[in-house]
């Protein structure tokens, strides 16, 4: 019981909430705005459209996951694929085609739920989209967390870049930094790591986007304190909310709720107290 | 010794053409400045220079090397790029923007350590703001915020600076104090290129100038020889007088402007 599920829930509890977060305050670091999120090049739909099409295929739940994985992967490689092909500089193109290839995706989502059987398979789409760290056991745990773990420890690797990056290519490149290459290599691993944890988790917004905002108030812009100190703040933030969800009602509560739920109210008290001193 | 020179230089933008035939040498601790009207494309021919823009046409060569054959780290080594406009993201305190500077010679998957921290503070120290070290730098003035970039450049150790209308933003005394700054740095034997909309700071900090109208340098040599009534005129469209000093000093004046 403790290490067959609650053990790996808890670490995945974790591992989702630390690899949306150091992929959150890299982001918002490369695309140079603090809006950004895990999501923004359409990594979340992807995934949600992979499992959608699996769950309506009645597959178990390593294809489901899987497929969310490869369709992460693949809605990425798309968005970046479109902003090479239209030869742009910098950073609007890609996020533009990213919040094309993330409506694109939407609608494809919105489409199996269209088909699916209003009995079992649609409240099965939707949970799935609002995120659920049930399904987790250890299994499924030791893959994404070595990809994971992995990803992030080459992210702490380059973290000090972040700053250079963050003050716009021109100086990046003056300052002697192949930025196309850099930020291929922080865009792929950012990527690999958040197919992974959503793949497992399900779509779980906010996270990515507020905990690095909510560390940055605490430790400043530094990326070298910033990365890794979002690293533990995001694992016990979501650890902490997992809990909530599981023990609250006698119902567990989808997790992707709970933390908008109690994390926008958070993070504007935090504001109050913070936003003077970050911006 | 030339430590830089373009040969040829071409430069499109929009496939349009900026500049043409652009030759220039610079020497060791030698200032020069490019002078010319708004959106004659002073900023593209700087990034060309620094190879932010590749080139169209022609070279540069640093020492004897083309700047095509080296790589952006050793391109940064021997120059460093202070500009015009910045856009402000994430207020990284001082310290932290000056020790950027330091990025060419830090390993990819290292971070500063105490020798880089001694050598931005030093910058910090020779450009007069020490006591700015963790201020947040979205925080300062625009004067300020200039020196926190010049000191950054300087904390990259490279021998030539190139400096982007690095008076435009600053007040009148301010504008005078940077000069003098340029002026000790150059007596260092720092190499500086600086576009300016000031044809008078040519008299106080310039050993070579340039003229930039009709695509390229139209004229190139000493201040004395270059910012005169004929050059002025075609690159400003006004008649300058230029008026000598009892201190032998030399100063722009427009009659009826």
């Amino acid at each position: 019981m403790v290490f067959n599920i609650r053990l790996p829930r808890i670490i995945g509890a974790m591992v989702v909430g630390a690899a949306l977060s150091v992929v959150g305050a890299t982001f918002q670091a490369i695309f140079k705005n603090p809006l950004v999120s895990p999501d923004i090049l359409g990594v979340s739909s992807g995934a949600g459209f992979g499992a959608a099409v699996a769950i309506l295929a009645n597959a178990g739940t390593y294809v489901v996951q899987t497929l969310a994985f490869l369709f992460g992967l693949v809605s990425v490689l798309i968005t970046y694929s479109v902003s090479k092909v239209y030869n742009s500089k910098g950073t609007l193109i890609l996020v533009l085609s990213g919040m094309a290839v993330s409506s694109f995706f939407g609608s494809l989502i919105s489409s199996t739920k269209f088909l699916a059987d209003p009995n079992n398979k649609l409240p099965e789409i939707t949970f799935w989209l609002m995120g659920s760290l049930s399904s987790i056991n250890s299994r499924v745990l030791v893959p994404v967390l070595l990809v994971i773990i992995m990803g992030s420890f080459v992210l702490i690797l380059l973290r000090w870049r972040l700053n250079i990056l963050a003050m716009g290519d021109e100086e990046s490149q003056a300052l002697g930094l192949n930025i196309d290459r850099l930020r291929l290599i922080f865009i792929l691993i950012s990527t690999l790591i958040t197919a992974s944890a959503v793949s497992i988790s399900g779509v779980i917004g906010w996270i990515g986007l507020i905990v690095p905002h909510m560390t940055r108030i605490l430790t400043g812009p530094d990326n070298n304190i910033l990365l890794p100190a979002s690293i533990s703040f995001g694992a016990s933030f979501l650890l902490i909310m997992d809990n909530i969800a599981r023990t609250t009602f006698l119902v567990e509560i989808p997790i992707g709720i709970l933390t908008a739920l109690i994390g926008a109210p958070l993070f504007l008290l935090l504001l109050r107290k913070g936003y003077s001193d970050w911006r | 010794m030339n430590c830089l020179e373009m040969h040829n230089g071409k430069g499109l933008y929009n496939k349009k053409i900026i500049f043409e035939n652009v030759n220039f040498k610079i020497s060791k601790g030698e200032i020069f400045t490019i002078l010319g009207p708004n959106g004659i494309g002073k900023t593209t021919l700087l990034k060309s220079i620094l190879s932010i823009k590749s080139l169209d046409g022609g070279e540069v060569l640093i020492g004897r090397k083309n700047l095509k054959t080296l790589s952006y780290k050793d391109i940064s080594k021997a120059m460093a790029y202070v500009p015009q406009v910045h856009s402000f993201t994430f207020p990284f305190i001082v310290l932290d923007v000056v020790l950027m500077g330091r990025s060419p010679h830090i390993n990819m998957i290292d971070t500063p350590q105490e020798k880089d921290i001694k050598i931005a503070e030093n910058a910090l120290k020779k450009m007069g703001i020490y006591h700015l070290r963790d201020k947040k730098y979205s925080y300062l003035s625009g004067g300020e915020v200039q020196l926190v970039f010049l000191a950054r450049a300087l904390a990259q150790e490279s021998s030539i600076l190139v400096l982007d209308e690095p008076t435009s933003h600053l007040d009148y005394g301010n504008q005078i104090r940077f000069l003098k700054t340029i002026n000790e740095l150059s007596e260092n034997d720092l190499s500086i290129i600086m576009t300016s909309h000031y044809p008078d700071h040519c008299f106080i900090s310039s050993d070579k100038v340039a003229i930039m109208q009709n695509k390229t340098l139209i004229d190139v040599g000493t201040s004395d020889e270059v910012v005169n009534s004929k050059n002025l005129k075609i690159a400003y469209d006004l008649d300058i007088d230029i008026l000598e000093l009892e201190n032998k000093h030399k100063i722009c004046y427009c009659e009826g402007a």
